[in-house]
Parts: structure tokens; C-alpha cells; sequence
């Protein structure tokens, strides 16, 4: 969801943000539904021809799974000692491919149509959920993540060059602190620009 | 036209600023002071993101206290941080966002867009990631963003505080071809040159107001004697 959506003309990239997001869905579901190892590491090897189909390189494939690599083995090791080696290859397997499903999802589809896509998922709804502030919200949240983690790295460079290497607790502080203060402006931002003025958004 | 009639604002028991009587007609005013001379509280009471604790602001006849949202629809307001001011990940859809917010047409709003970024000449722009933007960009989208709800003043807070001397260029040229009003607060002295207003604030107070030359040169006189 974090902007990482690239253009590469594939046949997926043409596909509706819904359909990708329903096919995540029922991935995700059947995923956690069948036991079967044969048929989740099918499913594994599927998502990754997906990748191909997407004319991705794999090293845009290895750049999906690499952040949770780390707890892949972690949960590899608890599940070999807890259970056995394979039903453990089953639950990495598992993992991997919806990671790499959904990571998929995001290269392939612009922010704006997914959120665009669960815009319409929440019509039914719209008497009780207000749309456009949830639509707002899940904008925000993808637009203020990049700031989130720049703030961070802001802060522990500071830190840093002040003797101070590693705590977690005098970077949180700042970082919240920043992150709150940034919430106000962005509150006065959003008045500025005639936000509470939003009509049906027709 | 705006008005402030015995305009005063207190935080906390504070006054920030005192007895304010102004009529802003002008084409390009611009707001200089100190740290802390009430320079910015000043520029929200134009569109009402400040209230007055006393007195009243009217733009257009219309009081900022009682219709906030009309009068945010006439005045614009480009932060100091653009960073805090684009609220999507894609610079399409941050100016699609006011837009959206003025009740246009869905099928307008694109080709709004589209001559937006035209007329600043910034169309490559378009589908970039808003994060990845340089802050000269950035500030400019925020711009941007304010300009295309065309909003007949635009109020810009320290816009250029952020901004390298090319960048600080091409924003004041933006600025002297946009056919709205703009209120300016500054510490750049050089760029109210081709103002027609400037007005001096000097603790909570309005210190000075009148030509850009007489005002800067008292301004400078006084910031010597501090």
C-alpha cells in the first residue's frame, strides 16, 4: 500500500483494483483454509509466475519477501520445535505467498484506484461509514508512512551525533511528539482546503 | 476586501495580537516582523483557521467567526511546511483533493488538474510520489494545491523559508503571475520589493504599514537597535 506501484504495461496492471483486491481475498482465505502443503507450496510457485506475468525480475520478487525474512525463520524455528519441519515449510510457505500476493497487488495497482476500490466495497455501507473520511483516512496513512519513518531516521541521526546510540524510548519520544504536532497542521491543512466543506463526492 | 475592526487574539491570557484595524485591498500585501510579532496569527484570522478573541475579521462582508467555511473557500493558505499540507501520495490526487472538496464534477476534475500544473509548467509532475518530490517541488504543489480551488486571496505563511535561491526564484515568479491576491509573510526582505503593501508587526502589534521601501527601512532600523 505504500506507493509502491510500478508501471510495466503487464496484463495485470490493466486489471481492476477490485478484482485484484477479491482475489486477495479469497487467496488469503483459502490459504488459511487448506492444510495441505502440496497444495500452499502450489500455491507459492502460482504467485510467483504471477510475478513473471507482471514482467517483474525477480530481484523485484526477492525485494517483496526480504523485510520478513526475519520472522520467516523465526516462525520456521518455533514451528520445527513446536510442531514438525513440515508443517512448518507449510507455514513459511504459507506466508511467503501471501506476502508476496499482496505485495503484488500493491505493484501492480495505483494507490488511488485502490482506494478508489474500497471506496466502492464500502457503498452498501455508506449510511453508517462515512466513505469519504475513511477513503481520506487510508490516503493518509499511505502518504504520512515515507514522513513517519524519514521523522524517525531524522531523529536517531540527531541522536546519534549527540553520543547517543541506541534507545528506544528517546526516539519514540521525539518521533511521537514530532508526529503529533504534524497531525495538527495537517488537521488546519485539510480545514484549509475545504475538507469539512466535502459534498457526496460526486 | 477584508477587514479586522478591534481585532485582538489571547492564548492562555497572552495577547498575541492587539487592537487590529485594517482594510486590506490590495493586490500583494506583504506581512514582516520578528519571531513571535503575531506575524502568523495574523494570517490565520484571514481565513479563520484563528478566531478573534475580540473583535471581528470580515472578508467579503463575511465574518470568519460565523461562516469559517465560506470564507476558506475565498482564501487560500499555503503553510510553511508543504510537507504537512499534501495530504495524497500522488501529486494527481493531492490536487484533486480541494477540487473534490468544492463539489466539482468527477469528470472535471482531472482536466482542472492537468491545466493547473500547465500553467505553472510543472505537467511532468503529474503522477510522481508526492515523498519523492524536492522540497522546491513540494512547495510548489502546495501551491498548486491552493491555487486550483481559485480562491480570489491566497495567504502564504514563510513559503520560501524551505527553498534554495533557484527554487525561492521560480516560486515569487509563480507568485507575481497568478491574477489572485496574495498576503505574504516573509523574512525575505528582497521579495516585497514589487509589493504593493507591507505591513510591520512588532510585538502583538501592527508597528508599521505602508510602501515596501518606507516600511523594510524602518523594519531594518528597528531590528539594529533590538
Amino acid at each position: 500500500m505504500l506507493s509502491t506501484y510500478q508501471e510495466t504495461g503487464s496484463v495485470l496492471h490493466g486489471i481492476r483494483a477490485g478484482w485484484k483486491l477479491l482475489f486477495l481475498v479469497v487467496l488469503g482465505s483459502a490459504l488459511f483454509w487448506f492444510e495441505r502443503l502440496d497444495l500452499i507450496v502450489v500455491s507459492l510457485a502460482c504467485v510467483m509466475m504471477l510475478y513473471r506475468l507482471a514482467r517483474f525480475s525477480l530481484a523485484t520478487l526477492w525485494d517483496q519477501v526480504r523485510p520478513a525474512l526475519l520472522l520467516l525463520v523465526i516462525i520456521f524455528l518455533a514451528q520445527i520445535f513446536l510442531t514438525s519441519p513440515e508443517y512448518a515449510v507449510l507455514i513459511v510457505a504459507r506466508f511467503a505467498a501471501l506476502i508476496l500476493a499482496a505485495a503484488l497487488v500493491t505493484l501492480t495497482t495505483p494507490t488511488s484506484e485502490m482506494v478508489a476500490a474500497i471506496e466502492a466495497c464500502l457503498k452498501p455501507v455508506r449510511r453508517w461509514v462515512p466513505i469519504e473520511k475513511v477513503s481520506l483516512a487510508l490516503s493518509l496513512a499511505i502518504r504520512f508512512i515515507p514522513v513517519i519513518v524519514s521523522i524517525t531516521h531524522e531523529v536517531r541521526e540527531a541522536q546519534r551525533v549527540r553520543g547517543l546510540d541506541r534507545s528506544l524510548f528517546a526516539v519514540a519520544m521525539p518521533v511521537i511528539i514530532r508526529t503529533l504536532k504534524m497531525g495538527d497542521q495537517i488537521a488546519e491543512a485539510l480545514d484549509a482546503r475545504s475538507f469539512e466543506n466535502s459534498g457526496d463526492g460526486k | 476586501m477584508i477587514e479586522l475592526e478591534n481585532v485582538s487574539v489571547r492564548f492562555e491570557g497572552r495577547r498575541v495580537l492587539q487592537d487590529l484595524n485594517l482594510a486590506l485591498t490590495e493586490k500583494r500585501i506583504g506581512v514582516i516582523g520578528l519571531n513571535g510579532s503575531g506575524k502568523s496569527t495574523f494570517a490565520r484570522l484571514l481565513n479563520g483557521l484563528q478566531l478573534p478573541t475580540e473583535g471581528a475579521v470580515t472578508v467579503g462582508g463575511m465574518d470568519t467567526a460565523k461562516s469559517g467555511k465560506d470564507v476558506r473557500r475565498q482564501v487560500g493558505f499555503v503553510f510553511q511546511n508543504p510537507e504537512n499540507q499534501i495530504v495524497y501520495p500522488i501529486v494527481r490526487e493531492d490536487l484533486a483533493f480541494g477540487l473534490k472538496n468544492l463539489g466539482l464534477a468527477k469528470a472535471d476534475i482531472p482536466v482542472q488538474v492537468e491545466r493547473a500544473l500547465e500553467r505553472f509548467r510543472l505537467q511532468h509532475l503529474i503522477d510522481r510520489r508526492t515523498h519523492e518530490l524536492s522540497g522546491g517541488e513540494k512547495q510548489m504543489i502546495a501551491l498548486i494545491g491552493v491555487a486550483v480551488m481559485n480562491p480570489r486571496l491566497i495567504v502564504m505563511d514563510e513559503p520560501t523559508t524551505l527553498l534554495d535561491l533557484r527554487n525561492k526564484r521560480r516560486l515569487m515568479q509563480a507568485v507575481s503571475d497568478m491574477e489572485q491576491s496574495v498576503v505574504m509573510i516573509t523574512h525575505d526582505l528582497d521579495l516585497l520589493s514589487a509589493f504593493d503593501r507591507v505591513l510591520c508587526f512588532h510585538e502583538g502589534r501592527l508597528f508599521d504599514d505602508g510602501a515596501p521601501e518606507a516600511v523594510i527601512a524602518r523594519y531594518q532600523q528597528v531590528c539594529e537597535e533590538c
